[in-house]
């Protein structure tokens, strides 16, 4: 592994690739030359890992297909889909393949886990490295044969010639063959003979988990594992004054207590006893602790006072049509930190070897860049840290995954020769996982007389939605606490196509003047990160409730006016699918329930997706019950499509818990949402069944539906709680005693 | 109280053990980091997620809040201990039919509450089903395919 920062090509180069390491299965020389002018532009990842033997081994052996990705899998399913997209591409049944992913030592960078890239951008590499591979394997045979390659069919990874003659893949004398870059001729199959792209090939790995075979890495024992705790301080900001570790040592089953700074660990032989010491050591340890957060109820107050590091011009369209502003309407919207909320904490194990490399599992969603933050923090040489990703539980983003990485490490550079297992408790991942950023946005539409759109502004203000690694050893919580502390890096806010607070806050509605501005905030009281969609959720959700409120101001059914307004007609379709299947035209409105849509065009340039539910409302106690939800989803050329529905439906449930349930608590001190009972989740009762239109675009990009259903599903909650109530609620989430002090009002 | 003998002995996944561990000690840990199974995992410590539930003489407990000591002379089933001769249960079998998950982290607690409710019921409507696992969380939002999953079995398809 190399770091590169050198030269300004160079750099432009790693910026384009979203990162600044490089596998070590990419030699240095290549880096070089990929800027020669007369490489192709390969497909996705393909582009900054272009050896075919750096994603794909043909393994004669155990008549086997290695596949190695750097995307990892986190619940998502999408080693599944990569793996039938490579055994489409490359003519071999899906279970002859293996896979590797997310091992530092082995598998290309494809940078992080997220951003819904993993279907554009991994898969679509696979495809491309898989076809070129089976070119590459029919020239051997027709070498080998003495047949030309036209006319030769591949079964299985049996290879049989015009002739007759046949030979497999693992016959051939494959050598050095694969040891090139893809050059991006070779084209994938028509889609006519696709056989397992499109098709829903139950996941290999849920198999294992129902059968409760090891593959989690809570699930692990490496010979001689020792149990490791952390002790957090009581608030962010808090230091450490004393501790007496002596009585904590002597404490049974203890092996090391970790002290640097104010970062306390420690390990035992048996978890009950690395556990017991950790409350002892927290209870002993004595803090001095600062006031600093807003209070739950002070977070939108707070927002807007809070100094602002960059005002960003995210869109700016003057209006040049015609027409008189009869009416100006405005509306302000708000949505609270929320949790990523993980089932299983997040967990890690570490081991440095008697050869000084430091090795850790982990279910981080960023295994390089995690990797160089760790060996910063540890002041390790890159080359002696190698980082394993294991599937932990799923995350929705940056949670505590990488922390746990850092502080297994941590303590395991304590005990060498040891494994070092860590797990959070459930306290620690609720009070010290970096939150979705709460936001506020205010809109504000000039309509002419007929009720038409003419302006339409939206302004946001909103702290970071990335703070992950990155390579930065401050990125990592226990890094901040050390003796030599490492500084919180000055987040940044992602800039366009995908862009991060501003995520979707450009609608995708045609206005002839059309502004957006986001007040981008770097002061963090409250941890914060990547959560599932970013600023999308927030944003979709005031959009889509805005467009709401302005087709009922104006008397429009709200999908014929959304329609007024759009001309994508992918988008126009997603709508349209999606307010049939529920019955948009026949549905009749009776007291007490309401309707409501949703749109997006996930980051405007990803999966489209519309959902239209059904509410009840009771007045009496302020419960929203979601009595029924549909939603379409346009994801471009399904792989699977069991895996598409999925995700859809996974965010659709997960976006109307956001939006009936969740906000993290806090007093002006410390998060009190400490465990389920004080930040409380979606549960079966409240969970309401789900129909799904797949609209699929066969030969189209692949686009990703992972982050493609929350902004649409919450809008849609919100919209039809207005229709059920006549009251609209801005302010997220829509607990029981909010609806009630609403009704009340109105 | 006395006790001659310092080893906690109870059946497990249908096999007699012992074990010799402190008898405060979560029942979670003696299974998972001691007999190596995986069924139960820690989710919360505080029984209210459910992802380390077992069946202890058929109750479905939360193994994170059970002592040792609690199940001396009773019998504990995991996840593990579902499968016969190997294979898949029905119950199982219709989790994987129904791909009734995304993660995977908290099925196997609710394929065991799920286990206990049908024991007990063995046709139950989609709405005892939904009540029955209400005290577990799934936050990849994998519900109405677990909800189906257990009606498929109970319909013994």
């Amino acid at each position: 592994m190399t770091t590169l920062n050198a030269s300004t090509s160079r750099r432009r180069f790693l910026k384009g690739a979203g990162a600044l390491t490089l596998s070590f299965s990419v030699p240095l020389v290549d880096v070089y030359s990929q800027t020669a002018p007369e490489k192709p532009r390969l497909v996705g990842d393909l582009q900054t890992n272009r050896m075919l033997s750096a994603w794909i081994r043909i393994q004669s052996a155990d008549k086997s297909v290695l596949l190695m990705v750097g995307k990892v899998e986190l619940g998502q399913g999408i080693l599944s889909a990569m793996q039938q997209v490579c055994a489409e591409e490359l003519d071999v049944d899906f279970s002859r393949i293996r896979m590797i992913s997310g091992d530092t030592a082995l598998v290309p960078n494809e940078g992080t886990t997220a951003g819904s890239f993993s279907m554009p951008n991994g898969a679509s590499a696979v495809q491309q490295a898989s076809a070129e591979v089976r070119a590459i394997l029919l020239g051997l045979a027709a070498t080998q044969l003495g047949q030309p390659t036209a006319g030769m069919s591949v079964n299985d990874g049996v290879i049989t010639a015009a002739n007759g003659a046949k030979i497999t893949y693992w016959d051939l004398l494959v050598g050095q063959s694969l040891q090139r870059e893809a050059d991006g001729k070779t084209k994938p199959k028509p889609i006519g003979e696709h056989r397992v792209i499109g098709r829903s090939v139950p996941r290999p790995d849920l198999d294992d988990k129902i059968a409760g075979r090891p593959i989690f890495l809570q699930e692990q024992h490496p010979a001689g594992m020792l149990y490791g705790y952390v002790v957090r301080p009581p608030a962010y900001t808090a230091r450490l004054i004393s501790l007496d570790t002596a009585p904590i040592e002597r404490m049974p089953g203890v092996v090391k207590v970790v002290r640097s700074g104010s970062f306390l660990g420690v390990v035992a032989t048996r978890e009950a006893q690395a556990l017991a010491a950790s409350q002892a050591m927290s209870a002993a340890a004595k803090w001095n602790v600062p006031k600093a957060l807003p209070t739950t109820a002070g977070v939108e107050n707070w927002l807007m006072k809070a100094p602002v590091d960059k005002v960003i011009e995210t869109k700016r369209q003057p209006r040049l049509s015609p027409g008189t502003v009869a009416k100006v309407v405005e509306a302000s919207y708000f949505r609270p930190y929320h949790m990523h909320a993980s089932i299983g904490t997040s967990a890690g194990i570490a081991t440095l070897g008697s050869d000084g490399v430091l090795v850790v599992q982990t279910h981080s969603q960023s295994v390089f860049e995690t990797r160089m933050a760790i060996a910063k923090m540890l002041d390790m040489p890159l080359e002696k840290v190698r980082l394993q990703h294991m599937q932990g539980s799923g995350c929705y983003g940056h949670n505590m995954a990488d922390d746990a990485a850092a502080d297994a490490a941590l303590l395991a550079v304590a005990v060498p020769g040891k494994p070092v297992f860590l797990q959070y408790t459930r306290e620690q991942e609720h009070q010290w996982e970096p939150y979705g950023s709460a936001m506020v946005i205010k809109t504000k539409a000039g309509l002419d007389a007929q009720g038409n759109i003419l302006d339409w502004d939206l302004t946001l203000w909103s702290t970071p939605h990335g703070t992950r690694p990155g390579g930065q050893a401050g990125n990592l919580l226990s890094a901040r606490y050390l003796e030599k502390p490492f500084a919180i890096p000055k987040p940044v806010n992602g800039g366009a196509p995908n862009f991060a607070a501003d995520r979707n806050a450009i609608a995708l509605y045609d206005f002839s003047g059309h502004n957006v501005t986001t007040h981008f905030i770097t002061d963090m009281p409250v941890r914060v990160s990547s959560t599932r969609g970013l600023g999308a959720y927030a944003n979709v959700v005031a959009i889509e409730s805005f467009i709401d409120e302005l087709a009922f101001a104006g008397g429009v059914d709200p999908v014929e006016y959304r329609l007024r307004f759009m001309k994508d007609p992918r988008a126009r379709d997603s709508i349209v699918k999606a307010a049939e299947k529920f019955g948009w035209s026949q549905w009749r409105k009776r007291p007490g329930f309401g309707r409501g849509i949703g749109f997006a065009k996930y980051k405007n340039i990803a999966g489209y997706c519309a959902v239209a539910l059904e509410v009840q409302v009771n007045p009496d106690n302020g419960r929203i019950r979601v009595l029924r939800a549909v939603a379409s989803a346009d994801v471009g050329h399904i792989v699977s499509p069991d895996g598409v529905s999925n995700q859809i439906e996974g965010g659709l449930v997960q976006g109307l818990s956001w939006t009936l349930k969740e906000e993290v608590q806090m007093d002006d001190t410390q998060i009190l949402s400490q465990d389920w009972n004080s930040y409380p989740i979606l549960t079966f009762s409240e969970v309401p069944p789900v129909e799904m239109v797949l609209i699929d675009r066969p030969g189209m990009p692949f686009l990703g539906a992972g982050e493609a259903s929350q902004g649409p599903s919450g809008a849609a909650l919100a919209n039809a709680v207005f229709d059920a109530t006549g009251v609209r609620f801005r302010r997220l989430p829509l607990t029981p005693d909010r609806v009630l002090q609403g009704l009340k009002k109105a | 109280i006395f006790r001659s003998d310092p080893l906690i002995n109870f059946k497990l996944n249908g096999v007699d053990v012992k074990s010799s561990a402190d008898q405060t000690e979560p029942l979670l840990h003696i299974l998972s980091n001691d007999f190596k199974l995986n069924g139960q995992k820690f989710g919360c410590g505080k029984a209210q997620c459910g992802s380390c539930t077992v069946l202890v003489n058929g109750d479905p407990l939360r193994s994170c809040v059970v002592p040792l000591s609690a199940v001396s002379g009773r019998s504990v089933v995991t996840l593990e201990g579902l499968s016969v001769k190997g294979k898949p249960s029905k119950l199982q079998q219709a989790f994987v039919q129904e791909q009734a998950a995304q993660c995977g982290y908290c099925t196997s607690g609710i394929i065991m509450q799920a286990q206990a409710l049908l024991d007990r019921n063995p046709t139950p409507t989609e709405s005892e089903v939904r009540s029955a696992l209400d005290g577990n969380l799934c936050r990849c939002g994998a519900h109405n395919r677990i909800v189906r999953a257990v009606i498929r079995a109970s319909k013994g398809a």
